[in-house]
Parts: C-alpha cells; structure tokens; sequence
C-alpha cells in the first residue's frame, strides 16, 4: 500500500509540475499577479509529493519488499542498515527519483526564498523549474520506474553492487546531485530574465547566492566522489578522466567561471549576456552529464543496465532544455542594453581573463570526453583518451591560472595597478620561489611537480595576504578592528583561492608518490619511500553479507611500529564479486595505501603498497574552498531577499 | 585607449588564449589517443608493432599461467586470440571466461605486453567494447538490457 502511495504521489507531482509550469508562465504574460502567485505554493507542493514517493521507495527498501524490482536487484535482507538506504540511489530508477527529488527541492527553495524580486521574474523561473521536473517526472513514470513490482516474489534480493556498499556512498550521490541540479535554479533565472527581457546588476544578485550553493554542493560532492574511488577502487588513482566524473567537472568549471562573471555583472553591470549564457551553460553540462550517464552510451562502471529507449528520452529532454534555452538566449541576447567596456588592466579585465582560461579548461573536458564518442559514431573507430590528454592540455592552461587568481585580488575595479598589485605579491612569489626549492630539495623531481608546488604556496599565501593588506589599510600595520571589519565575502574569495592553493599542492606531490607492487612475504619488511611495511598476519573474517581476508600490516618507520592497517579482500556471496578494501594510514598530510590480491599456499601475499606524500591536500583544499564559499554565502549582502543597505555610489558610465 | 581599442583587444586577447587551448588540444588529440581492437579486428588491421593500444575480450578460459607475479593468459573474442602478458597485480575482478580490457604495446612476436589490466564484470557489466564485439560475432550470450 505505501509503495502504490508513492507511485501515485509521483504522478500527481507530474499533475503538479505541469500546473507550476502553465499557469504561473500565462499570468505573467497577462499580467495576473493571482495567477503568478500560484507558482510558489505549487512548487512546494511538488516537493513534498516527490518527497513522499521517495520516502516511500526508501521504506521499501529497508523492509526489504522484494516484490519491487527494483530492490530485489539491489538489496538483500541481510544488508547493512546503512546500505538499505544509501541502496535507493545505487541504481537507475532510485538515482534518477533522487534527481528529481533535489530538482523539485530547488523549485522549494526558489519558491520559498525569493521575497526580494517581482513577482513576474519569480513566476517565470518557477514556470521554468516545473517544465524541468514534468519532463524528468515523465521519464522516470514511462521508462524507469522505481515502483514496477514483480509476482511472484523472490525469497532474497541480488544485492547492491559491492562496490557501492561504502560510507562514501551514503553521501556521494545527493551532494553532487545537490550541486548538479542546484545549477537548474540559475539556468531557470536566467529563462526567465531572457522571457521577461529584464537583465541588470539586481538579476546577478538574484543568482549569486544560488550559484554559489550549487557550487559549494558540488564541489564537495566531487571531493567526496574522489576520495571514494581512491580508497574503494583500491589502485590509487583518485581522478580516472573517467566521462562520468569530467561529467561532474564540466558544470564545475562553468559554474566557478558564472560565479565570477556574476561578480562583474554586479559590480559593473558588463559581461551581461555572457553570465546569462554561462548560466544556460553550467546547467546543460549537467544535463549532458545525466544523458552520458543515464542513457548507458558510455563504458563506464557508473553506466547501470543501459536502454536506449531511456537514451532517446533524455537526448530529447536535453535537445528540449538546451536548444530552448540557446534558441531564447539567441533570440534576445542582441536585444539586451551592452554593458559597460572596461580597461584590460581592472578587477574586471583579470576576471574575463579568468573566464577566457576556464572556458578553456571546460572546452577541453568536452572535447576530451565527447571525441571518443563522435569519432565511433561516425569512422567505427573506438579510441580512448585519457590522463596523458587531460594533462597535455590542462596543466599549461590551469598553471597560468593559478598564477594570475591572487593578480586579480590585488587589482581594483575600473582601473587597476599591475604594477602595485605584483609589488604587494611579493612576499607569496618570495615564499613559493622558496617552498619550490624546498620541496625540490626534499623530494626531486619531476620538475613539473616542483613547478606547480611552488605555484601553489604562492596561491595560498597571496591568496590569504590581500587579506592582511586590507586589514593594514592606509596606516600600515594590520589591526584586527579592520580586519574584523571586511566583508566576510572578501574573506571567502582569499579563503577559496588558497584551498585551491592546497589542492593543486596535493595534486603536485602525485609527481612524488612512491608505488611498490611486491609479493610479501611474512614477517619481512618491504620499503615504501620513507616507511617500512610488513604483515603481521593473514586470517579469515566473516561480515554481515560478505566474508573477507584481511591482512593485518604494520607500519614502520626507524624500527619503530608508527601504524597497523588493515587491508582486505572481501567476497560478497549473493554477487559472488570480490573487492579490495584499502588499509589507509594518515601520516602528517601524507598516506601509506596498501591493498592486497592473492594469498598464496607459502604465505606470501600479493600487495599493492603505496606512500603518497600530502594526498590529503586534495581533498582537504576542496573542504576550504567550500568553506569559503560557504562564508560568502553567509555574507548580509549577498543573501537572498535583503535590500541592498546603502545605495552604491553612483555607477559612473564605464567609459 | 578608445572603446574600439579595448574591444580589440579584449577580442584579440580571447582568440590568443581558445587558439592556444585549441592547438594544445589539437597536438594532444594526435600524440595522447589509444586505439582499442578486439583480437579480431587486431588480427585484421596490420597494426605495427611498438604502438600502444588497448584490447578487449573474454579471458579464455584454461589459458591463464601463472608465475610469481608474471601471468600469461589470452585474450579472445570467440575468433581470434593474443597472447598477453602481464607482471603485477591482477584486479578482483579478473577470471577466467570474463571480460577484460589490457592496456599495452604490441611486441615484434605479435604477442601483447599489457601494463594495466582491467576487469569488470556482474551479471549486469561487461566492458561495452567487448560486449559490441560479442554481439557482433554472434557469441552474446548475456541478457541485452
């Protein structure tokens, strides 16, 4: 009865959706304030209907109903709690309901903070959110549905994918579907400043705040994805140029690039029609990531039971969103009033060149990920392209980047001072000229590694020193009043800057990382850069729905035991699939990884031994980029729904 | 500088950057692909050797070899088969009569030396490549969804 309650719900959040899109789109048009005002409570609505089909699916799952299909192909009574849960979006039909779940929370969200705009643009957008969720709510009620049940039903279920049995997926998927969908609330902005023709500095402070929520979400959700795959896959590698994961990168890059193309449309009310166009951009690389994902095109492990007619549904739904919206974007984008011109050296001037380097960067994702697909659909041929491409092209783009982030800190508006803003970087090119030394006298090569450790000291110390500078105002001497007094959105940009600073660190030290593929003998010590690693003992254990061999390590250094780990191989019986489970010891920023294959009849063990020296920068940086965005969320001005306090100084035209 | 100066150079500036992305991207496409065969259509191609590619199949069954951690085992697509070796760690999922795709480069013997080896397999997975190549010599027996 509460799966068919579900069921229902989802259809009436269809009846719902169609309702948030027609009637709240035609008051606009006729000027009806009551039929505008129908789009808030009707999205709200919405949210809650899907919200109920989804809790119904979850309870499903934890009572283990397998007359669903869905949960006898990926549950089993005998899974942990935990998994029953996360289980819902481990397949096809769950994470697609979650999808729409997180689309039909935006349209919440929307409806319920968005006191300070007219009542027309909010209407429009809510109209737009609703087309979006009856399109995806008909996808999956005709092609996925999670509800179909099946008689007679089985005694036991299949199982979720034993790789996916992880904690890291428990929070993986709806932070990044969080971050992906949350770009659909700034592309409905942006439908709806082209339909309604109003594009101004008030409509960039309207899809900031939603901006930077989408993008913090997704930042953490491709950490958390990251580290994942690092400590589940069990070779290593965080970042496989895998299309399901540039799937994430994509709307990431334009995301970051809308964010600061945002800021100038704000300050200055130039790059109108290119922050409108990223807007359309970031989310319709989401929505090509769905289609990559969900229509099965690509060979991936995300890629579940592929269908084409699901393919065909969401070509047509991205065709449907994307085209639209390019077809109004190209319809009235010549009409929109040109912004204001500006001098090559200014805040503003720095951030184009910004925009410029992460258009490219973002060009390159998809043409590294899209290549491989157009060159089988059109010679037959199938190739693969992968790091040596992203990083051929990425690193001589990303480099210079990161060079130039605190550059534009330092300059002002309007007009900037090259050459002030260098001398005030002085101190951060002293210091990252130094830890370049440093690490090179530490670790040696490659040069490369060298190079961008360097470059990434000096994007987190001149990326946090425009805050001193700011606090030392005229005087001189920093003093904390001052300091106390910036803008918490000042203190966010330095803050994101520099854990970019301490990603792209980590990402250097890869060049250092020490691999060691050895069959291990017992009691023998084996050595991993500066540690010493052996195995204290090999015995069997069993789990609640695997049984497992696991090797008890111990890590040495000097003689002296610094760490056990335990690394494992376990076999999961309803899929009869083995996965490694990685043993990861957190020493200084750095971590020992060791991941073991067969145990042979003489006791040796086949292992995997890694020593990679500040690995956890990466992740750690994405945490302090989110935090920084977090703090400029958090800034008076920039919420949602407060006036403006003063009233700028007077704009004076930009010449 | 007049207005139709900065314009000049903001648009002269943003083609130098997209035609440096774009040849970078040009040089990588040429230098940083890997083409991937099934043993058949390598058997048909007269590839060279020493060229890096990457193949796909079913490991045959019967054929793994295992010595320390040098492991010879062949791969098939049902009408031709290569020889491939291998020295490391074999991933879980690797078995015999599975799907695998081997990184590597091919040997003047015609044999194929891999230097990454991937397995992925459940009722539900196969590697796409080597399914299409199954379908396509008729040898698919899994179910098509």
């Amino acid at each position: 009865m509460i799966v068919e309650t579900g069921h229902y719900a989802l259809v009436l959040a269809l009846a719902l959706a169609l309702a948030q899109f027609a009637i709240p789109l035609i008051g606009a048009r006729l000027n009806d304030v009551a039929l505008m005002r129908v789009a808030r409570p009707t999205a709200i609505t919405q949210f809650l209907f899907v919200a109920l089909s989804y809790g119904a699916l979850t309870y499903a799952h934890v009572v283990s109903d397998f007359s669903l299909v869905n949960v006898i192909e990926n549950s089993h009574s005998l899974k942990p709690f935990i998994y029953k849960i996360s289980g819902v979006w481990g397949n096809h039909e769950g994470s697609m309901l979650l999808w729409v779940l997180v689309l039909s929370f935006c349209g919440a969200l929307i409806a319920i903070f968005s006191n300070a705009m007219s009542d027309r643009l909010r209407s429009d957008a809510l109209a737009i959110q609703g087309l979006l969720g009856a399109a995806f709510l008909l996808f999956i009620l005709l092609t996925s549905n999670p509800f179909a049940r099946v008689a007679p039903a089985p005694w036991e279920g299949r199982d979720l994918n034993p790789i996916l049995q992880d904690p890291g997926l428990a929070i993986h998927p709806p932070l990044l579907y969080l971050g992906y969908v949350g770009f659909s609330i700034v592309f409905s902005f942006a439908a709806a400043a082209l339909i309604g023709g109003r594009i101004d500095a008030a409509w960039a402070r309207v899809i900031r705040p939603w901006t930077l929520f989408a993008w913090i979400a997704l930042t953490l959700g491709i950490a958390m994805g990251s580290y994942w795959a690092y400590y589940t896959l069990g070779w290593g590698g965080f970042w496989f140029w895998d299309p399901v994961e540039n799937a994430s990168l994509m709307p990431w890059i334009a995301g970051t690039a809308l964010l600061h193309s945002a800021a100038v449309m704000e300050k200055r009310e130039a790059l109108k029609v290119w922050t409108i166009f990223l807007s359309i951009l970031a989310f319709s690389l989401s929505l090509l990531g769905t289609f990559l994902v969900r229509s099965g095109v690509l060979t991936s492990v995300h890629a579940f039971a592929s269908d084409p007619d699901r393919g065909v549904f969401i070509l047509a739904i991205l065709v449907l969103f994307i085209g639209g919206a390019l077809a109004l974007f190209a319809l009235r984008a010549g009409a929109l009033p040109v912004g204001g011109l500006f001098a090559p050296i200014s805040r503003e001037g720095a951030l184009v060149l910004n925009n410029l380097l992460l258009s490219a960067c973002c060009a390159t994702v998809v043409v590294g990920t899209l290549y491989p697909l157009a060159l089988e659909a059109l010679t037959g041929e199938k190739i693969s392209v992968g790091a040596p491409f992203f990083n051929t092209v990425l690193i001589p783009i990303a480099l210079p980047l990161a060079l130039l982030m605190p550059i534009g800190q330092m300059l002002s508006w309007k007009r900037g001072d090259l050459l002030a803003a260098l001398q005030r970087l002085r101190v951060a090119f002293v210091v990252g000229v130094v830890a370049a030394a440093a690490f090179g006298a530490q670790y040696g090569t490659p040069f490369l590694s060298i190079i961008a450790a360097g470059i990434a000291i000096y994007l987190v110390v001149g990326g946090l020193s425009d805050l001193v500078i700011r606090a030392r105002g005229s005087s001189g001497r920093p003093s904390f009043k001052r300091l106390a007094g910036l803008p918490l959105s000042a203190f966010g940009t330095s803050i994101a800057h520099a854990g970019m600073g301490l990603t792209l660190l980590g990402l250097a030290a890869t060049g250092w990382g020490v691999e060691s593929i050895v069959a291990m003998k017992p009691l023998s010590f084996y050595d991993v850069g500066p540690y010493q690693i052996g195995i204290e003992s090999v015995s069997p254990r069993q789990g609640p729905n695997y049984s497992e061999v696991y090797a008890v390590m111990a890590v040495r250094k000097d003689g002296a035991t610094i760490a056990t780990i335990e690394p494992a191989k376990r076999f999961y019986q309803a899929r009869r699939m083995a996965r490694s489970e990685a043993g990861i010891v957190t020493l200084g920023l750095g971590q020992v990884y060791a991941a073991i294959g067969e145990s042979h009849e003489d006791g040796t063990v086949d292992a995997r031994l890694y020593w990679k020296p500040l690995v956890t920068l990466i992740w750690i940086g994405a945490l302090v980029m989110a935090f920084g965005g977090a703090l400029s969320l958090a800034d008076r001005r920039l919420r949602i729904g407060v006036p403006r306090r003063a009233a700028a100084p007077a704009l004076e035209p930009a010449e | 500088m007049t207005r139709k100066g900065k314009r000049l150079t903001l648009i002269a500036g943003a083609m130098a950057v997209l035609g440096l992305a774009a040849g970078l991207m040009l040089f990588a496409l040429r230098d940083n692909i890997v083409f991937f065969y099934t043993p058949s259509e390598l058997a048909k191609k007269q590839v060279a050797s020493g060229a890096r590619l990457r193949i796909g199949g079913l490991v045959k069954e019967g054929s793994v070899v295992k010595n320390g951690r040098d492991v010879n085992f062949t791969v098939t697509d049902k009408t031709s088969d290569l020889t491939v070796s291998y020295t490391g760690l074999l991933p879980d999922l690797f078995r015999e009569g599975q799907g695998v795709v081997v990184d590597g480069v091919l040997q003047p013997s015609g044999a194929f030396r891999a230097d990454s080896v991937l397995a992925k397999h459940d009722e539900r997975y196969m590697p796409r490549d080597v399914a299409d190549a199954l379908k396509k010599q008729g040898v698919w027996q899994g179910e098509t969804k």
